[in-house]
C-alpha cells in the first residue's frame, strides 16, 4: 500500500477531513522532544498524538484507558490548556497499544503525572506554529498575534483566522524545541472545574464497556476454572452440558497467568445464559497440582508470623537500628496484619477476540494497558504485533485487576480453536474466587522512644509475598522487594527518626496476587500509621503533635496535617462516647491524610464521619480530585471493615457479593474532602487517598475504646 | 426456544429465548439494549435493575417465561425520550456522579422507583432504599445528593 493510500485511510479512520498539522511526541524521555508529523508522511507508522485538520478539527490520541479515574477528561485538558481551545473542541481517540504512543498503562496513578509536561509542550508548540502561520499570512510580527478559542487573533486590527485555515501553513515550519508554557496563574482549564463530557453517556446507558461489544458472527464463552486455581484436568464429562440448548461446544482450554498456566474448560454457546448453564452442568474431575505452596490462608499467615521472628533483608538502614533497639529504654513492638482482597470491579472481566483465518487478530476489551495487551497476545499466540489490533473499550472499574490479562488470553485461546469471534465473560464467582488479589501482608513494627518520649528509631519489617517476585518472577532470593521502598523509605514518608530501618521477608504463596488500588501502600499504611499512633500514646503526646514534630523538615506533610487539624477541629475535645483518629501517608507522589470520627453505639462502633485532605500538587479538575478521594474513602473503608478473601482447602472461601462484602450506601459515613492548592509538580490522584483511611479508623477506635486493633479486617461489632 | 412478546420501553418486542433465560440477558443480548448491566447474577449488586410496572426489580433473577405480556418493562434507555434526558439523569450530570459509570444505570433505575413512591425521601430513606445497589468506585455520596436534587426538581 502506498503512503498516500495509507494516509488517506488513516485520516478517514479518524474522521478527519484533510491533512493539516500533526505533532507527535518522540518517546517519553525526560525531555519528551516533539516531532512534526509531516502531512505527506502521515501513515500508520508515525506517532500523531495531535492532529489539527484543515477544518479546524482537533484530534488527540489518548494513551490512558479510562476506568473511571477521568483520563478522558484529564488528558485532553493538558493539550487544550496550551492550545487555547475548549475541551469540547478536542476529539479523543483511544490509543491502540502501538509502541509509538509510549507507555499506555492506566496504573500507578501516573496519567497526569506522566503526560503533564509532554502534552502541554505539544499544545504550546502547536500554538506557536499557528501563531507563526497567522503572522506570516498577515505579514505582521508574531508578537502582535495571540491564540484564543481556536483562533489566532491579530491584536491591533482584530483580524482572526481559525486553526483549520492555518494548519497547512503551520505544518511547513519547524517545530519549536522549547515552546513557552503558560504560567499556571493564566490557566483557564487546569485546576478549574469542568464538567466531564463523558458523563451524559454514562447516565443514559450509552457508554460502551467491554461487555457491551457485539461483533457479527460472535459466540459466547464461559470458563470453568480450576477450583484450586492450579489444578490439571483428569476428565471432562460434558454429557449434561451439551444437552443445554444453545451450547455449541465444550473444550479443554487454559488460563494463562503472567507466571503460570492452569488447565480450564471453555463452554461455548450461542448466548451467555446458555454458556452459564452449560458450565454449571459440566462435570470436571480435577487433580490438585503438586507445586502449590501456602495456598491456605492459615498456613500462609502462620508462615508469615514465623518469618516475622527472623530478620528480613534490609532495604535501607540509617544508623544501627538493632543496637539502638537493644539499648533503648522505651521499646515498642507490634505486628500488623492485612488480608487478601479482591478488586471486584463491577464490570466483570471480559474480552471479545477474533483470531482470524488470515492470521490476524482483533481484540475488544476493557484493559488498563493496550500496549501490554498487544505484547502479551503477540507472545501468547506467537503472532507478530503488527497483525494484532487492540480496541480498548471503557472499563467498568479495574483497580489494577484489568492490567492482569488472563481473561484476554483465554478468549484468544478459544477463538483460535473455534475460528470465530468470541465474547468471554467471567462470572462474579470467577472474579472473586480465582484472583489475582491484593496480597495479604504483615508489618512488624519496632520503635524506640527516648527519655522524654522523643522518637529515636523506627523499623518496619514488611512480610509477605512479592508482586514483583510472583507475577514477574523478577526478585532474587537475596533481594528486598524494591517496590516496597516507594512507600516505606524514609525519603518517601519523611518521618525524621534519627535511626531508621526498613526490611523485607518474602513468604511465597501460590495464591495469585497483583496490584490493587494503591498497591502495597494499602497494606503498609495500616501498620506504619497505627504504630506511629502507638508511639505517640506511649510517649504521652498528642498523635498530631507527635507527627508534626517528626515531620518538622517536611513542610508539605505539615501543611496537609495542619489543614486536616483545622477541618476536623482536631484539638476540640469530643463528648464521652465519641472519638477521632488520624493518619497520613504518601504514595504516588501525593500526600494524603484522613481523620475518622467514631462513636459508641450499643456494643459496637459506628463510623460517623471521614475527612480527607490531599496534597497532589497541581491537578486538572478539582471536582475529579474530590471524586477520586471520595472513592478512596469508600474503598478504604471496605478494605478495613469488610471480610476480605480467605483460602481453605486451597480454595477461595468467598464467591460473590453475598460473602465478599463491600461497603453499601446505607453504611456510608458523612464524608468531606479537601485538596491543598499549590504549584508543586502533579502527583497521583486515583490512589493516594486510600492508604490513610484504615489506620485513621484504627487510631480512632483506640481513642474511643483504648483497644489497639492490629488485624484487618476489623469487625465494628466486636471491638 | 419459545417465543415471547414483551413490552419493553412501551414497544412490543418479540423475542425467542429459553424459558429460564433471565430478563437481564433477554434485554441485553436478545433485545440488544446494553444499558442494563450484569454484575453478579444473584441480586446482590443491583447493576441489572430495571422497572417492571414501575417497581425496581433485579432483572438477573426473573426468568422470561414468568413475565406477563402486559407487564411494562422499562430500562435506562426508556426513561426519557430519544435525545433528551430525564430530570434524574440531569441531576446525575449536575452532581457529576459517575466515575466508571457501570453501575449507574441500575442506581438511576432504583432511585427513580424510590422517587415514584416517596417523592420527598429523607437521607435515611435514600440510604435504605439504595443499599441494594453497589458502587465499587464509591459514588454513594454523590448519588444521594443527586437524588435529593432530582426530588426537588421533579416537584418544581
Amino acid at each position: 500500500m502506498s503512503n498516500n493510500i495509507q494516509r488517506r485511510d488513516f485520516l478517514k479512520s479518524l474522521g478527519l477531513a484533510g491533512i493539516g498539522l500533526g505533532i507527535g511526541i518522540d518517546g517519553f524521555s525526560k525531555t519528551s522532544s516533539l516531532v512534526k508529523v509531516k502531512p505527506a508522511f502521515f501513515s500508520l507508522e508515525i506517532n500523531p498524538f495531535i492532529i489539527i485538520d484543515n477544518t479546524g478539527k482537533i484530534t488527540l490520541v489518548n494513551s490512558r484507558p479510562d476506568m473511571g479515574q477521568g483520563s478522558t477528561q484529564a488528558v485532553p485538558s493538558l493539550l487544550a490548556e496550551e492550545l487555547e481551545v475548549s475541551l469540547d473542541q478536542v476529539t479523543i481517540i483511544q490509543s491502540d497499544g502501538r509502541s509509538k504512543y509510549g507507555s499506555q498503562l492506566s496504573g500507578g496513578s501516573s496519567s497526569v503525572r506522566g503526560l503533564w509536561m509532554p502534552l502541554r509542550k505539544a499544545g504550546a508548540a502547536a500554538r506557536e506554529l499557528l501563531i507563526k502561520a497567522a503572522a506570516e499570512t498577515w505579514k505582521a510580527p508574531a508578537s502582535e498575534c495571540y491564540a484564543e478559542a481556536g483562533k489566532i487573533i491579530h491584536k491591533p486590527s482584530g483580524k482572526s483566522l481559525g486553526y483549520g485555515q492555518l494548519a497547512d501553513l503551520a505544518a511547513t515550519f519547524e517545530i519549536p524545541k522549547n515552546p513557552k508554557l503558560k504560567d499556571p496563574k493564566d490557566f483557564k482549564i487546569l485546576g478549574k472545574y469542568n464538567a466531564r463530557l463523558d458523563v451524559p453517556d454514562r447516565v443514559s446507558g450509552k457508554a460502551v464497556y467491554g461487555i457491551d461489544v457485539e461483533i457479527p458472527g460472535m459466540v459466547y464463552a464461559k470458563m470453568v476454572h480450576s477450583p484450586k486455581i492450579h489444578e490439571t484436568i483428569v476428565s471432562i464429562d460434558d454429557t449434561e452440558a451439551k444437552k443445554v440448548k444453545g451450547v455449541l461446544q465444550v473444550m479443554k482450554s487454559e488460563r494463562a497467568m503472567p507466571h503460570t498456566r492452569s488447565e480450564a474448560v471453555a463452554v461455548v454457546a450461542s448466548n451467555y445464559w446458555a454458556a452459564l448453564k452449560g458450565a454449571k452442568a459440566l462435570k470436571v474431575e480435577w487433580k490438585a497440582g503438586t507445586s502449590t505452596l501456602n495456598q491456605n490462608s492459615a498456613d500462609y499467615f502462620a508462615k508469615m508470623y514465623e518469618e516475622a521472628k527472623k530478620p528480613g533483608i534490609n532495604h535501607e538502614e540509617k544508623g544501627d537500628f538493632d543496637a539502638v533497639y537493644h539499648a533503648g529504654e522505651k521499646k515498642l513492638e507490634a505486628i500488623y496484619e492485612t488480608p487478601f482482597l479482591a478488586h471486584a470491579p463491577i464490570e466483570p472481566e471480559n474480552a471479545t477476540v477474533h483470531v482470524k483465518e488470515d492470521g490476524s487478530v482483533e481484540i475488544w476489551a476493557p484493559v488498563q494497558g493496550p500496549d501490554g495487551t498487544l505484547a502479551e497476545v503477540s507472545g501468547y499466540l506467537n503472532i507478530p504485533a503488527d497483525k494484532i489490533k487492540v480496541n480498548v473499550t471503557l472499563l467498568g472499574g479495574a483497580f489494577g485487576r484489568k492490567a492482569y490479562l488472563d481473561f484476554v488470553l483465554e478468549a484468544c485461546d478459544i477463538s483460535k480453536k473455534i475460528n470465530k469471534p468470541v465474547k468471554l465473560i467471567w462470572s462474579r464467582e470467577d472474579d472473586i474466587s480465582q484472583g489475582p488479589y491484593r496480597p495479604a501482608m504483615l508489618s512488624k513494627m519496632q520503635g524506640v522512644l527516648g527519655k522524654n518520649g522523643s522518637p529515636q528509631a523506627l523499623h518496619h519489617q514488611a512480610v509477605g509475598e512479592s508482586i514483583l517476585g510472583q507475577v514477574f518472577q523478577g526478585l532474587q532470593p537475596t533481594q528486598a522487594d524494591p517496590w516496597l521502598g516507594e512507600e516505606l523509605s524514609q525519603e518517601n514518608h519523611k518521618y525524621g527518626f534519627p535511626v531508621h530501618k526498613m526490611s523485607y521477608s518474602r513468604v511465597k504463596t501460590t495464591i495469585p496476587i497483583v496490584w490493587w488500588r494503591s498497591v502495597y501502600a494499602s497494606n503498609f499504611g495500616w501498620g506504619q500509621e497505627c504504630f506511629i499512633d502507638e508511639m505517640a500514646h506511649q510517649a504521652g503526646k498528642n498523635p498530631l503533635a507527635f507527627r508534626l514534630d517528626l515531620l518538622r523538615d517536611a513542610p508539605r506533610f505539615k501543611g496537609v496535617l495542619q489543614m486536616l487539624a483545622e477541618k476536623s477541629n482536631w484539638n476540640e475535645k469530643l463528648p464521652e462516647g465519641k472519638a477521632k483518629g488520624l493518619a497520613i501517608f504518601r504514595s504516588f507522589d501525593s500526600i494524603s491524610a484522613a481523620c475518622v470520627f467514631v462513636s459508641k453505639k450499643d456494643q459496637s462502633v459506628k463510623i460517623d464521619k471521614v475527612i480527607s485532605v490531599i496534597d497532589c500538587g497541581m491537578f486538572v479538575n478539582p471536582d475529579n480530585v474530590k471524586a477520586q478521594t471520595e472513592g478512596n474513602i469508600v474503598m478504604g473503608l471496605s478494605a478495613a471493615i469488610k471480610g476480605g478473601i480467605t483460602f481453605e482447602n486451597e480454595t477461595c472461601v468467598q464467591s460473590n457479593f453475598h460473602d465478599y462484602l463491600i461497603l453499601r450506601n446505607n453504611e456510608m459515613p458523612e464524608i468531606e474532602t479537601y485538596a491543598v492548592i499549590n504549584e508543586e509538580k502533579p502527583g497521583g490522584v486515583g490512589e493516594p487517598g486510600l492508604p490513610p483511611i484504615a489506620p485513621a479508623l484504627g487510631n480512632a477506635i483506640f481513642a474511643l475504646t483504648g483497644k489497639r486493633i492490629r488485624k484487618l479486617p476489623l469487625n465494628l461489632d466486636e471491638v | 426456544m419459545a417465543a415471547y412478546t414483551l413490552n419493553i420501553n412501551k414497544k412490543k418486542t418479540k423475542i425467542d429465548a429459553e424459558p429460564d433465560m433471565p430478563l437481564l440477558w433477554v434485554i441485553r443480548d436478545v433485545a440488544g439494549l446494553k444499558g442494563t448491566k450484569f454484575g453478579c447474577g444473584m441480586a446482590q449488586c443491583g447493576a441489572c435493575t430495571v422497572h417492571m410496572d414501575g417497581q425496581a426489580v433485579r432483572s438477573c433473577q426473573i426468568p422470561v417465561s414468568t413475565i406477563s405480556k402486559k407487564a411494562e418493562i422499562t430500562t435506562i434507555e426508556g426513561i426519557s425520550e430519544a435525545g433528551t434526558l430525564h430530570i434524574i439523569q440531569q441531576a446525575w450530570i449536575e452532581e457529576q456522579v459517575p466515575q466508571c459509570g457501570y453501575c449507574q444505570s441500575g442506581q438511576i433505575m432504583s432511585a427513580l422507583a424510590l422517587l415514584k413512591t416517596n417523592p420527598e425521601p429523607s437521607d435515611e430513606d435514600i440510604k435504605g432504599f439504595m443499599s441494594g445497589n453497589l458502587c465499587r468506585c464509591g459514588t454513594y455520596e454523590r448519588i444521594n445528593k443527586a437524588i435529593k436534587k432530582a426530588a426537588k426538581n421533579l416537584k418544581a
